[in-house]
């Protein structure tokens, strides 16, 4: 059920837009309703969940450290997992966000049930599919830009350029599609085999995944198959960017599909768990350096607390602390 | 004491249950949880819903208004925490934190995987403050906060140590010790406290330390350790007490004054300061280093931490040295100084010794007793014969506190190194930040749920059992009262023939003195390796 639902959801997605555009015609509603309301869902939606983040307190400076701590100029300091200072955090920060360095050092913990022996062994397999999936989904939005953008930039052609590296067949096979594809394969595929991430994962871990793969094979379907002819969608899309949008009769239903299905991504973002790309970076115990001890955090909310003072304890104790001579303050 | 015979307690199925977690009811099953908190225990620092009752019986006489209570302490932690907000919304449940618990590896129950353990809560958090949660239902991982809920919150965050261990593999650092934290606050405004902590919190409050040592009990525990002292090294040490003017105040937890082998730590310390003419005292007032508050609520934390800055500045010392402790040091580290300073009455620590100055501890004006000593070693400021630790082979238990809300990886292993020669490091992926807990942390050191102690030490123990099997090691050394009394449970359980061992007891060890006579054993009057024998056995037996 919990596969069965979000896969379910997603063809009832596609459903709609094919009966939307093949059956009602509805191009302007796929083509230039949807998408704008999607992106100012996104924008908006991320806007005010990084507020609402923003607006409560870090009443304490809580980094987990996980390295050496900064103490003698004589004992090796680890920056990066363990950052004194805010320079230090960018550091940490950056090797998290670019290069997933927690789930780098992944282990994978197996019980050899004969003798009784824990064996804790490196696990790379979810960091490298972590890391490719994130990484070719960045370029291939980042490369998405050439439709928005007219002329197209000079840096567009070089990350294209090198995508297309190794050229195979007409017309050139961009790495990161085919990356993309198979790193969302592998992560599908992998929650729902392993049987103890199949059971701690939800519907909405299942959800967006499924959405990815459709909108990758959609992609990679209208670029090597069933050829969409790129400046209708350009017609389109700077249309759409310029808010003077041209609807073209020569864009096909995969291309809705397509369209469709991203704009759903964008209007589910802000609502689920993949804001964790904006969290991470307000992640307190990855942001914050490990100096509480040598600089004070301050505490917004900090409030007076009901105490047992001294005077109240040496008043219950005054007898016996003088009894074996234990200097009291009144005698 | 668990029945189960330790190659059966290992038989540990990971496979989760066919049924979904959501539809699985708690089973709360003996031996895996505590005594529900003592009506007085609760009125002693005024917490809400004081009354007699029993976590084994259905009844838990909660208010009537329950569920109001904790939706409201969910309102009001989410903007007072922006780590429970965050990490209530970005999990993406990967499951990369799921076999790092020494927990879920010690009872393969799947509600102790980190995440599932979040998910307990966060399922609540969707459905009272998600719109997707409140529309979806099921489908966006919400439910509703029923009963059934609430104890399996109660079993499940008494059943984490709030570690951190999870927290150093998450991708967004996601730490489930935040999430018990707040969890474990949510129980506590309905009274659903264990004794365990509760008395201890109580305790504390009124008489300065966990175990309720008053402060002739104190001198007199203190006296005999000194008369020990004696009786091994022919020095007699002469520790003062709530002594005005000294410039050191000296805190470490209560345990160690209290029972072995936490006393030949303190011993340890005793003849350290000794050895220095280290111008400091101890306090009867803040005679607990440890902070079994910090485990209930932010707020008694607070309370039971003031005493230490509020004695600093009644006994007008400069600044303050704290002994081995794990979640003394999370607190100190990562809580006093935001919580209780700024402690402006103190100066900035310089060590008397070596005249070091303390930078990273300038603010708080607190040293912990490792960096003391690494520093004092540094400059060779004490006599040392680390041959006297021959006798054992030793491994190390980061605590931990320390390693992962704090980073005091080096200092200990640096005085280790110097003191004695046989030292064994477990496997990489279980020391240092990746170290595994004891199993008895945050107050769950208890007898009655001591199935779950060995269960969560279970990790621990493999670890060191690996080092006993291919190096002989026989004993482990920790920097951490709760270590010195859990992991000894834990070895004689798992791994018979290792010992418990705090480094400043290494350290005293091998302290060569100044007076002292031939010493033929070692504090716990085990003979020295090279002394002779003879004499020396027969007093072991003795002690």
């Amino acid at each position: 059920m919990k596969i069965l639902l979000p896969f379910l959801g997603v063809m009832g997605l596609v459903i709609v837009a094919f009966v939307g555009v093949e059956l009602l015609n509805l191009q302007y509603l796929f083509g230039v309703i949807i998408p704008y309301v999607a992106f100012i869902t996104f924008m908006v939606g991320v806007a005010l969940r990084v507020l609402k983040w923003g607006k409560s307190a870090v009443p304490f400076c809580i980094p987990t450290t996980s390295g050496q701590q900064k103490s003698f100029s004589w004992i090796k300091h680890n920056r990066f997992d363990n950052p004194s200072n805010n320079l230090e955090v960018v550091g940490r920060m950056a090797l998290e966000v670019l290069l997933f360095r927690s789930l780098f050092s992944n282990t994978a913990s197996s019980l050899k049930k004969e003798e009784g022996d824990l064996v804790h062994g490196s696990s790379k397999w979810l960091w490298i599919a972590g890391l490719a999936f994130h990484w070719s989904f960045f370029i291939l939005v980042f490369r998405h830009l050439r439709l928005f953008i007219d002329p197209i930039p000079p840096m567009l052609y070089l990350v294209d350029s090198l995508d297309g590296l190794m050229q195979v067949g007409v017309p050139v096979l961009y790495w990161t599609g085919l990356i993309f594809l198979i790193s969302a394969t592998y992560l599908f595929i992998r929650r729902a085999v392993i049987p103890q991430v199949r059971y701690l994962s939800l519907p909405n871990d299942h959800f967006p995944l499924l959405l990815l793969i459709v909108i990758a094979l959609t992609g990679l379907v209208m670029r090597y198959f069933i050829k969409v002819d790129i400046i209708y969608v350009k017609d389109l899309t700077i249309g759409l960017f310029k808010l003077n949008p041209v609807i073209s009769h020569h864009l096909g239903l995969i291309f809705y599909i397509h369209l469709f299905m991203v704009s759903v991504l964008l209007i589910y973002f802000p609502f689920s768990k993949l804001m964790h790309a904006a969290g991470v970076f307000l992640s307190p115990t990855r942001n914050m350096p490990n100096n509480s001890r040598r600089i004070r955090h301050i505490n917004p909310w900090n409030y007076p607390v009901k105490v047992h003072s001294y005077e109240e304890y040496e008043d219950d104790f005054r007898e016996k602390m003088k009894g074996v001579g234990i200097p009291v303050e009144k005698e | 004491m668990s029945n189960s015979k330790p190659d059966e307690l290992s038989q540990i199925n990971y496979m989760p249950p066919d049924e979904d977690w959501m539809d699985t009811a708690v089973h709360m099953k003996k031996g895996m949880y505590c005594h529900g908190a003592n009506e007085n225990s609760l009125k002693t620092v005024g917490f809400p819903n004081p009354r007699q009752w029993s976590s084994s019986e259905t009844n838990w006489k909660l208010p009537e208004n329950w569920q109001e209570i904790v939706i409201k302490g969910m309102a009001e932690r989410l903007e007072k925490y922006r780590s429970f907000h965050i990490f209530m919304d970005i999990c993406v449940r990967c499951g990369a934190c799921a076999d790092k618990c020494h927990f879920f590896l010690g009872t393969g129950d799947p509600k102790n995987m980190p995440v599932l353990r979040a998910e307990l809560l966060r399922s609540i958090y969707r459905r009272e403050f998600t719109k997707a949660g409140r529309i979806l239902g099921r489908f966006a991982g919400a439910r509703e906060l029923t009963e059934e809920v609430l104890k399996e919150w109660w079993y499940y965050f008494f059943q984490c140590t709030e570690c951190r261990r999870c927290s150093v593999f998450c991708p967004y650092g996601i730490d489930t010790a935040e999430i018990t934290m707040i969890a474990r606050e949510l129980l506590n405004l309905l009274g659903l406290n264990i004794e365990w902590i509760a008395g201890p919190v109580a305790n504390c409050y009124m008489k300065g330390n966990h175990l309720g040592l008053e402060p002739h009990t104190i001198k007199s525990s203190m006296e005999f350790l000194v008369d020990e002292i004696e009786e091994l090294t022919g020095v007699k040490v002469e520790p003062t007490f709530n002594r005005k003017g000294a410039e050191i105040l000296f805190v470490t937890p209560s345990g160690d004054l209290f029972a072995d082998p936490g006393t030949y730590t303190c011993m340890g310390y005793l003849m350290l300061f000794h050895e220095l003419g280290l111008d400091y005292t101890w306090s009867t007032y803040a005679s607990e280093g440890g902070n079994f508050g910090s485990f209930t609520s932010n707020e008694m934390g607070k309370r039971l931490n003031s005493k230490i800055y509020a004695e600093a500045k009644r006994l007008g010392v400069k600044w303050i040295l704290g002994g081995e402790c794990g979640h003394m040091w999370r607190v100190l580290n990562q809580y006093m100084d935001t919580w209780n300073g700024p402690a402006d009455f103190l100066e900035a620590p310089v060590s008397p010794i070596t005249g070091t100055k303390f930078e990273n501890a300038a603010s708080t004006k607190m040293v912990h007793i490792s960096e003391f000593t690494a520093d004092l070693l540094k400059h060779d400021r004490l006599e040392i014969d680390p041959s006297r630790n021959d006798h054992y082979k030793v491994t190390y238990h980061d605590s931990c506190n320390t390693s992962r809300g704090m980073g005091l990886l080096e200092e200990p292993r640096y005085i280790i190194n110097k003191v004695c020669k046989n030292f064994f490091e477990m496997p990489e992926n279980t020391i240092r930040e990746k170290t595994f807990c004891c199993g008895s942390g945050s107050g769950l050191n208890a007898s009655e749920n001591m199935e779950l102690r060995l269960r969560g030490g279970f990790p621990r123990a493999n670890a060191v059992k690996y080092v006993h099997n291919k190096f002989g090691v026989d004993m482990l050394a920790c920097i951490c009262a709760i270590d010195r009394a859990a992991l000894t449970s834990l070895m004689d359980y798992w791994v018979p023939g290792v010992r418990v061992i705090g480094v400043t007891e290494l350290l005293a060890n091998a302290m060569k003195m100044k007076g002292e006579n031939d010493r033929q054993t070692d504090l716990r009057g085990d003979p020295l390796a090279g002394a002779d024998d003879g004499e020396a056995k027969e007093d072991s037996e003795d002690a």
